[in-house]
């Protein structure tokens, strides 16, 4: 086991906290999450928007992120509809990335000096944002850790400045950390505290609850309506030049296509479809987005 | 002579790419040094994970000035052809090239004056060529840069004769360019600082005092041989695996094998659900027991030396794969509580195809073909055959399957034992995949020789049925590889099976003519010969489609071509065939008035009655060994034949002008002897 390290995490918030510190003083933003649901950290404007353009941007946040068909009432260890991603993006990529990166996982208490960390092939897509790009995903003794991504494409889009990208599994990482073999038995807050919390005692009930919506009760047909209002209401805020307002919309069309796809509605042809629609969506809001970004205004 | 060294340092290149990469920065730097007019010696390149390293020795230090010509367009010709020469040839107008007279005209000429000099103010240019063609299969762009590379590059080492060369790498954008420079780094935890080097020895030297071993064939003796004393340490075996030892030695600079402990009670899983997580994904390496099955120990292969000697690493390693093994262990049990049949609704679920339909509708059809083709396999029960193709499928829908698809298959068969069906119903379930490539295994028993055709045909015909065929290096469905199976098990079975009977489309049996032919060529068949038999109807009519008898003859042929008296009676059939062939073409009503046996009142000369009769006897000899496939047979009664037809070239005259009856006689003769071999092979079709 790692030898005790007084300053290292003890528990799941002092982990984020550690992180939000680090990259601080890497010269990150600390932001909020984004208040509306998403499948990813990477759907957060922050990240998704703010890759295209000529402006630097480097900013560092924690975002919920909602995966319906993942759901396992709360009976699966790690696996979950509702879990935290802890995402740095810096544009341009720094020269020393990686080396920030690893000072990263020195803070939390990972010691490169008993651990076996690897950077190892694994290139990232997502079809329904329209963006890709290459990298790793990092090993800590055969433990993925974190991805790392330096974009290339985002909503269609060739990036000008490419941004190095970071993405920690929190609940798992924190599982790894603190040598717990489910995410519910996960210290929330420091076990000495008054009042001790597990992640089980916070977020049990919300992962058997959210579970039993996903896959049985939430409405379909209320959920399809959505998504065509969400998909209209996208385009007229597109002709209305306003990418912001319209990023909103792609993003409820795009959770109402994820819970639509837990209920199992959705065909594997139709499914497709859905896909390229929330794509064509979140491309026109990319497009609109850029429009806003010229070089005039960067300098 | 001296010495090129040339490093680049990289983030972290992907194991898969690195020896493709290194062998390319090797050929293009030598392609470059040969285009300079540069000789040298031996080159050698290298790879790790951070770095692509080359070394070229014996390289001259100097050039000697060289002068070289070159003709252009003739005088007077139009102005873009004059253009495109200057440019070709560096010169700025006509002033400076030379009109000169070949004898076939005034051309210009421009003599180009290569200045020689130092090697080392031609390499730079060489270097930076190179880099920008090396054709990586996936490249990026970092930082605010333009340039592309597999990863973010981080510096270049680029000595010549232990000089850095000038040179520099620009990625574009706002960012500082690479400068060519003589240090280098180390490992990433195990070493700290810049590392200077003055050449390839010293290099490769103080790379390994900083913990990095250069030569992937060193990384990978090590791994190998560190493991196999782990091994022999705890009392089990390495399970050898090219392939992972391959993509391991390009995950590591420093190779570090440590064991591990797989706990006990997954130890009666499956061996291939535990080899699947072990190997497939954590890259682990398996071991075994004396008897063969797999001992409770895996072999890890870390990139750091770490302070308490690997313990964390192992236990870390241990603690990711346990839940994956509990998930397996999980499902294993779970699946097993439920039969295959019961299975079966499930699969109206899976859309196998959008124009296909689902795994339900598919798993008819294959039950069909498989019927029909039990009946052509010596010893298969039509009931076990039925049994096995409605059941092959089954498995996609059990837990384990989906976790794991890689072991569909193989699961069904030990479902299939685990609810006591009949054995050879359980291996063609487990069998039905193969071969699923050259080297893999070939199903042998009957029950599963016929469930492997059926699923390989079934997905043939269908996608053939909706106009996916492969295409070029597109063939999204794998039938290249269906049909190659088909091939393998019907060769290697000696299965008598009428490919024809089971599809209509004719180029879907050219599909397998082809497939055949890449097959055989491997084996060294000649492809001519299989063209040859290819192109002869069978005695049921229509193309030959019965792949052990097409086997057979064109073995037939292509030893008989290979004696003495096969490449003769080879030469003198393309003398018939050529006379024969030249009078048809005069003569558009030839062709149906030499068909038949000649008239034996004509035969006027010794050598044409000698030929007749030789022609009787080896008719007499082919027919009977044709008849119980005795192609090497009737391929000998073919060598009596050589004889008589060279006399007949030697001495008798075909086309007589006054006498038309002995003409057309003659050329029946002929005819026949086209007629008579061209009922084992067309013999046109062999190349020389």
């Amino acid at each position: 086991m790692p030898v005790s390290n007084p300053s290292k995490p003890q528990c799941f918030q002092e982990l984020i906290l550690t992180l939000q510190d680090y990259w601080a003083r890497q010269g990150c933003l600390i932001l909020q999450p984004y208040d509306m649901e998403m499948g990813a950290g990477t759907f957060h404007t922050a990240t998704t928007l703010r890759a295209l353009g000529p402006k630097p941007w480097n900013a560092a946040y924690v975002q919920p992120s909602r995966r319906p068909s993942d759901g396992r009432y709360g009976e699966n260890p790690n696996r979950m509809q509702h879990y935290y991603q802890f995402q740095v993006i810096m544009k341009p990529s720094p020269a020393d990335f990686q080396e920030l990166y690893l000072g990263s996982l020195a803070a939390i208490g990972i010691d490169s000096s008993l651990h076996d960390i690897r950077f190892v092939e694994d290139d990232w897509e997502s079809p329904t944002l329209g963006a890709w790009g290459l990298g790793w995903e990092v090993w800590c003794d055969g433990m993925e850790v974190s991805q790392f991504t330096y974009f290339q494409q985002v909503g269609g889009i060739e990036v000008e400045i490419v941004a190095g990208e970071i993405t920690y599994g929190l609940e798992r990482l924190a599982m790894y950390l603190f040598d717990k073999k489910t995410v519910y038995d996960l210290p929330y807050n420091s076990p000495q505290s008054n009042v001790p919390m597990t992640y089980g005692d916070v977020f049990l009930q919300n992962e058997q609850e959210q579970s039993a919506y996903n896959f049985e009760h939430a409405d379909t047909e209320m959920l399809f309506r959505h998504f065509a209002d969400a998909e209209k209401e996208c385009g007229r805020m597109i002709e209305k030049k306003l990418p912001l307002p319209a990023y909103e919309q792609c993003i409820k069309a795009s959770h109402a296509f994820n819970l639509l796809d837990a209920r199992s509605v959705i065909s594997v042809t139709e499914r497709q479809s859905y896909i390229l629609r929330v794509r064509t969506l979140a491309k026109a809001c990319c497009e609109a987005w850029l429009a806003t970004q010229t070089k005039k205004e960067a300098a | 002579m001296a010495e090129l060294l040339l490093e680049l340092l990289s983030e972290e290149i992907p194991a898969r790419m690195q020896a493709r990469a290194s062998d390319d920065l090797k050929r293009l730097v030598c392609d470059g040094l040969k285009a300079a007019g540069l000789s040298f010696g031996e080159a050698r390149a290298f790879a790790t994970p951070r770095r692509l390293a080359l070394v070229v020795d014996g390289i001259p230090a100097a050039r000697a000035d060289v002068s070289e010509e070159k003709r252009g367009p003739r005088v007077g010709a139009p102005d873009q052809a004059v253009q495109g020469f200057l440019k070709g040839a560096g010169l700025a107008s006509l002033d400076q090239a030379e009109k000169r007279d070949t004898g076939k005209g005034e051309f210009w000429f421009a003599v180009i004056n290569k200045k020689g000099g130092p090697t080392a103010d031609a390499l730079p240019g060489i270097v930076d060529a190179a880099m920008k063609a090396l054709p990586w299969p996936k490249s990026m762009k970092w930082g605010s840069g333009t340039m592309q590379w597999v990863r973010p590059l981080q510096g270049i080492v680029a000595l010549f004769d232990g000089k850095v060369l000038a040179g520099e790498v620009s990625p574009g954008g706002q960012m500082a360019p690479v400068v060519f420079g003589n240090t280098t780094r180390g490992h990433r935890f195990l070493s700290s600082g810049a590392i200077m080097v003055t050449g390839f020895a010293d290099y490769v030297a103080k790379l390994r005092a900083a913990h990095v071993v250069l030569d992937p064939a060193e990384r990978k003796k090590i791994i190998a041989e560190r493991s196999e004393k782990l091994c022999a340490d705890a009392g089990v075996l390495l399970k050898g695996d090219e392939g992972l030892l391959d993509e391991v030695a390009g995950l590591v600079e420093w190779p570090v094998p440590l064991m591990g402990t797989i706990d006990a009670q997954y130890m009666d899983l499956p061996a291939e659900v535990l080899i699947v997580t072990i190997k497939t994904h954590l890259r682990y390496f398996v071991t075994t027991k004396k008897d063969g099955t797999l001992a409770n120990k895996f072999v890890v292969v870390a990139n750091n030396v770490a302070r308490d000697g690997g313990a964390t690493i192992v236990d870390g390693n241990e603690r990711v794969l346990r839940p994956r093994l509990a998930d397996a262990k999980f499902f294993w049990d779970q699946d097993r509580k439920q039969t295959l049949e019961s299975r079966l609704p499930a699969l109206k679920g899976i859309v196998f195809h959008a124009k296909l339909g689902t795994q339900a509708e598919r798993v008819d059809r294959i039950v069909r073909l498989a019927g029909e083709i039990a009946r052509l396999v010596p010893g298969a029960d039509a009931a076990q055959v039925e049994q096995a193709a409605r059941l092959c499928k089954a498995d996609l829908v059990s837990g384990v399957v989906r976790e794991f698809p890689e072991v569909q298959g193989i699961m069904g068969r030990y479902y299939a034992l685990n609810e006591k069906l009949p054995a050879a119903v359980a291996d063609a379930i487990g069998d039905h995949y193969a071969p699923a490539g050259p080297n893999d295994r070939c199903p042998s028993a009957p029950v599963s020789i016929a469930v492997a055709l059926a699923d390989k045909l079934e997905a043939l015909i269908s996608f053939w049925s909706i106009g996916e065929k492969p295409t070029g290096s597109r063939d999204p469905f794998a039938l290249r590889r269906a049909a190659l199976g088909i091939i393998r098990i019907i060769v290697e079975n000696k299965l008598r099976l009428p490919l024809g009977t089971f599809f209509k489309a004719p180029d879907l049996m050219a599909f397998f003519a082809e497939r055949l032919k890449v097959q055989m060529r491997e084996k060294g068949v000649r492809h001519d010969a299989v063209d040859a038999v290819l192109a002869v109807g069978t005695k049921e009519g229509g193309n030959e489609d019965d792949l052990v008898r097409l086997l057979a003859k064109v073995e037939a042929v292509q030893a008989f071509l290979a004696t003495e008296a096969g490449k003769n009676l080879l030469t003198a059939y393309g003398r018939a065939a050529n006379i024969v062939r030249a009078e048809e073409k005069k003569d558009k009503g030839l062709a149906a008035k030499i068909s038949g046996a000649p008239d034996a009142a004509l035969l006027e000369q010794a050598e044409e009655k000698a030929v007749a009769s030789a022609l009787g006897a080896a008719e007499q000899a082919v027919r009977p060994a044709l008849a119980r496939e005795d192609f090497a047979g009737a391929m000998s009664a073919f060598a009596g034949l050589r004889e008589p037809l060279d006399a007949f070239f030697d001495k008798v005259t075909v086309n007589v002008q006054d006498r038309p009856e002995l003409r057309l006689n003659r050329l029946k003769l002929l005819n026949q002897i086209r007629a008579t071999m061209d009922q084992v092979a067309d013999f046109s079709k062999i190349e020389g």
